[in-house]
């Protein structure tokens, strides 16, 4: 990306090494500034890889009948359109950000871990290279969903379940060493005087977020264990013949998966906190009830996981008490929008890109929480569960929210990371068509879901035709859409105005005194203590 | 720029070992996977050679990393800030173990507490057990299972209680032995590190005992015997995975103090291994009481 970086770090005068070039340079890098960049490309193949995947289905279920793909055929592709966004897409482009911005922002000069910090990276390409790989293999790839329910991932399960497990075993060992490496990087490597509460917001939410995933993922990697026992060595952990119980899969399941959503989400609170400040000229409304509101949906997001399960079966009692704690998490979140806002609120507002990707944020995510809060309830969720309503709410969240957050981050700092300005013309045209196209892919989702649309099928009923006809058309206009953001990000590279080492009149932050591009090596001595005042 | 003295922060300009291992955990995986699969399929294949392969991969590469470490450390690269780097970032890998264990110790009382008593009609599951499986008699532990299979509990009295004894007898050891570190006691410190593996080594000896004890035609307790085998064996043997892992290092500890490395305000890989060695011993207490006691 950044291949002709000059040395100009004025803080340095004794750091003369030089970093190695071509592909060497990727493969053995220390630097956290070149990890950043192997992950946000990463993610993004990733995300076109994923996205075709989701154009496919779209095609299916243009029109009503089965046309273009075998129902087996198209349970695979959901399954790995699911896996690739959370795993492959969301996650790698957030610790991207994380491994670029945080030893910039708290004045470090790496992330604390180099070393471990590569090994955390080149895992995942191989990790999806064997999650792709069953699709050539005769069993095909996974059918069961990207929620792995027992007996569908046991019992039921085609050939290749072996290799997925062992696919999400390394992913977890990617995301467990990157989590600890940023959580190490923050709590040690703050320059002197940058005290917690002084930290960026961003830095807050990533925190915040290594935590649940350091407690988290080793979870999910002992479920697979057992669910690899049970599909190949005769455990009965999910198989009630033995005395186990295929709901216990789903409890372990969501205990994982619920602080995982919220893995997806904090970071994208924490990039839209930085950039909503910059374009309102104004600071952040309410730092600290955000660093509370973040920590409380933390703790909150290990106990509402059975939400996920109101019309599995369990005891009154449950239900009442994941419905209650659910609408709980409706007061933090309730306490980040408002605060956004406030921070609006008689601000001098410009509209540059990141700043329309963030309204939208705002405003979308807040749609995506409304359907969420519906969801919650545990009557009304009978209704709703496993319809197009909650593929409609998570693609709300995870798209208009995380996806938007990155999209936001990505434009803030893309000045930074190249050193140009990025083609404002065509950003506004990506802007512009994914707002677009976005609502026309989701919002109808509800209607059929309200209306009783399953999710997770090739084929659907006559009466749901309409909807899906204008639902897989905003589908092809988003995936398009997403190649503009592709040339303006080449574009940018390559050339375009020069940027300055602050390109944002608002910008507060340590990583706006470093020149842009930033240099290959910045605060190998720690920053001024008025810059770090200046925050 | 700053008024008081900074210690440099030492970053590798490059490394491959992690390059190493990622292609190492590859071969693993995917080795794995084709392995599982063609035990499954009762085929074979070239799977198990590229697990094999990847582990012995994974083992050079923890040798090149480490040694590099170990000549950056002695050869003073490394900061007090780069110290607590270390200890920090071990602190958390050992949590993220802790969690690892708790999605089976979840399991196992999800089972004992909800699962199996359901099967046997407790709560509003009469209906269930009645239909399903009426001659299932919920006990635990399960010996018994709906389908019929049956096996015998393996008791706590025996070589589980002698286990207990040696393995938290090594952790005062392994305390021991880091106290004579800190007062530079050297022969001390050979004498307690080198009792901790003993008895590390006896316990990992028994383990294996009662496993060949568990699979013998007296006892039929196997892995596929209903739940009791599985999480039995699961977390018995996943904690002998981690003793087994906790021994080697301290073996390559007590290697590096016969060198003469390590002082008493410089051993971090000393006290790593130490802590996990005690994170062991605690999980070993907590199997003790609710695989075996209760």
């Amino acid at each position: 990306m950044t291949t002709d970086v000059i040395e100009q770090d004025s803080h340095d005068e004794h750091h003369v090494e030089h970093k190695m070039t071509g592909i060497k340079r990727w493969l053995y890098t220390t630097n956290h500034k070149d990890i950043g960049t192997l992950y946000l490309w990463f993610s993004f193949i990733m995300f076109l890889t994923g996205g075709a995947m989701a154009m496919v289905i779209r095609a299916e279920l243009f029109q009503p009948g089965l046309q273009l793909v075998e129902p087996d055929f198209f349970n695979q592709l959901t399954t790995v359109h699911g896996l690739i966004m959370v795993f492959g897409a969301i996650m790698p482009a957030f610790t991207g950000f994380a491994n670029w911005m945080i030893p910039m922002m708290i004045g470090a000069p790496d992330m604390a871990l180099p070393r471990m910090n590569n090994w955390s990276f080149w895992i995942l390409p191989f990790a999806f290279i064997i999650l792709l790989s069953t699709f050539f293999m005769d069993s095909g790839a996974p059918n069961f969903g990207w929620t792995f329910y027992a007996p569908l991932s046991t019992t039921y399960s085609n050939g290749s379940t072996a290799f997925f497990v062992f696919a999400i075993h390394i992913m977890g060992i990617s995301s467990i060493m990157g989590a600890i490496n940023i959580v190490v990087t923050i709590m040690n490597l703050r320059a002197p005087g940058m005290t917690y509460m002084k930290m960026p917001l961003f830095v807050w939410t990533f925190f915040i977020t290594a935590y649940l995933l350091i407690a988290v993922m080793p979870v999910l990697a002992g479920l697979v264990t057992m669910l690899l026992t049970d599909t190949y060595f005769g455990t009965s952990f999910f198989n009630a013949a033995g005395g186990g119980d295929p709901v216990m899969f789903q409890h372990i399941f969501w205990f994982f998966g619920h602080p995982e959503v919220y893995i997806m989400i904090l970071p994208a609170f924490g990039i839209v906190s930085t950039t909503i400040p910059t374009f309102s000229r104004k600071r952040l409304f309410g730092y600290s009830s955000m660093v509370y509101a973040t920590s409380s949906i933390a703790l909150l997001s290990f106990i509402v996981w059975a939400h996920h399960m109101f019309t599995t079966g369990m005891p009154l009692f449950g239900e009442l008490f994941f419905m209650y704690c659910t609408m709980l998490i409706a007061v933090p979140t309730g306490v980040k929008v408002f605060n956004w806002v406030a921070t609006m609120w008689r601000g001098s507002l410009s509209f540059e890109t990141p700043m329309l990707f963030s309204i939208a944020f705002v405003i979308l995510f807040t749609i995506g929480g409304f359907s969420g809060l519906m969801l919650a309830m545990t009557p009304v969720d009978f209704q709703y569960h496993d319809t197009y309503f909650v593929v409609a709410h998570f693609h709300y969240v995870l798209v208009t929210g995380s996806l938007f957050s990155i999209y936001a981050g990505a434009y803030y700092w893309l000045p930074k990371w190249t050193g140009h300005m990025y083609n404002d013309t065509l950003s506004k045209w990506h802007f512009w068509c994914s707002l677009i196209s976005v609502n026309l892919l989701f919002f109808p989702m509800h209607f059929l879901g309200l209306a009783g649309m399953p999710r997770r099928i090739p084929d659907y009923a006559l009466q749901f035709a309409d909807f899906n006809k204008w639902v897989s058309i905003g589908g092809f206009a988003f995936g398009l859409s997403q190649l503009i953001f592709l040339v303006v990000v080449i574009k940018c590279i390559r050339g375009g105005e020069k940027a300055p080492a602050k390109p944002w009149e608002g910008a507060v932050g340590l990583e706006w005194t470093v020149a842009s591009p930033a240099p290959y090596h910045t605060f190998s001595t720690p920053p001024s203590q008025k810059d770090i005042d200046n925050i | 720029m700053t008024n008081k003295a900074y210690e440099s922060y030492y970053v590798p300009s490059h490394s491959h070992w992690p390059i190493i291992g990622a292609v190492a955990l590859f071969m693993i995986a995917f080795g794995a996977g084709n392995f599982v699969t063609d035990l499954a399929n009762k085929e074979s294949g070239y799977g198990g050679y590229l697990l094999l392969a990847g582990i012995a991969l994974v083992i050079y590469m923890l040798v090149g990393w480490f040694s590099d470490v170990i000549n950056e450390s002695l050869t003073g690269k490394y900061s007090h800030q780069m110290d607590n780097s270390f200890r920090q970032g071990m602190s958390w890998f050992i949590f993220s173990e802790v969690m690892f264990f708790a999605a089976f110790f979840g399991a196992l009382l999800y089972l004992r507490v909800f699962s199996v008593p359901w099967l046997g009609g407790a709560g509003n599951n009469v209906a269930t057990g009645a239909v399903l499986w009426p001659d299932f008699i919920a006990t635990w532990p399960l010996i018994k299972t709906p389908d019929g299979t049956t096996t015998t509990a393996m008791g706590w009295f025996g070589l589980p209680l002698i286990n207990t004894v040696l393995l938290l007898t090594s952790s005062v050891t392994a305390h021991f032995a880091h106290n004579a570190l800190i007062k530079n006691n050297r022969s001390a410190l050979k004498k307690w590190l080198g009792l901790t593996i003993l008895l590390g080594l006896a316990f990992i000896f028994f383990q294996i005992q009662e496993y060949a004890h568990g699979y013998s035609e007296e006892m039929r307790l196997f892995l596929d015997s209903g739940v009791y085998g599985n999480t039995f064996y699961l977390l018995t043997g996943f904690h002998g995975m981690h003793v087994t892992l906790g021994c080697i290092m301290l073996i390559i500890m007590w290697f590096r103090v016969l060198k003469g490395h390590f002082t008493p305000d410089n051993h971090f890989a000393f006290q790593a291994a130490s802590w996990y060695w005690h994170f062991v011993d605690v999980v070993w207490l907590m199997l003790f009481v609710f695989v075996y006691i209760l």
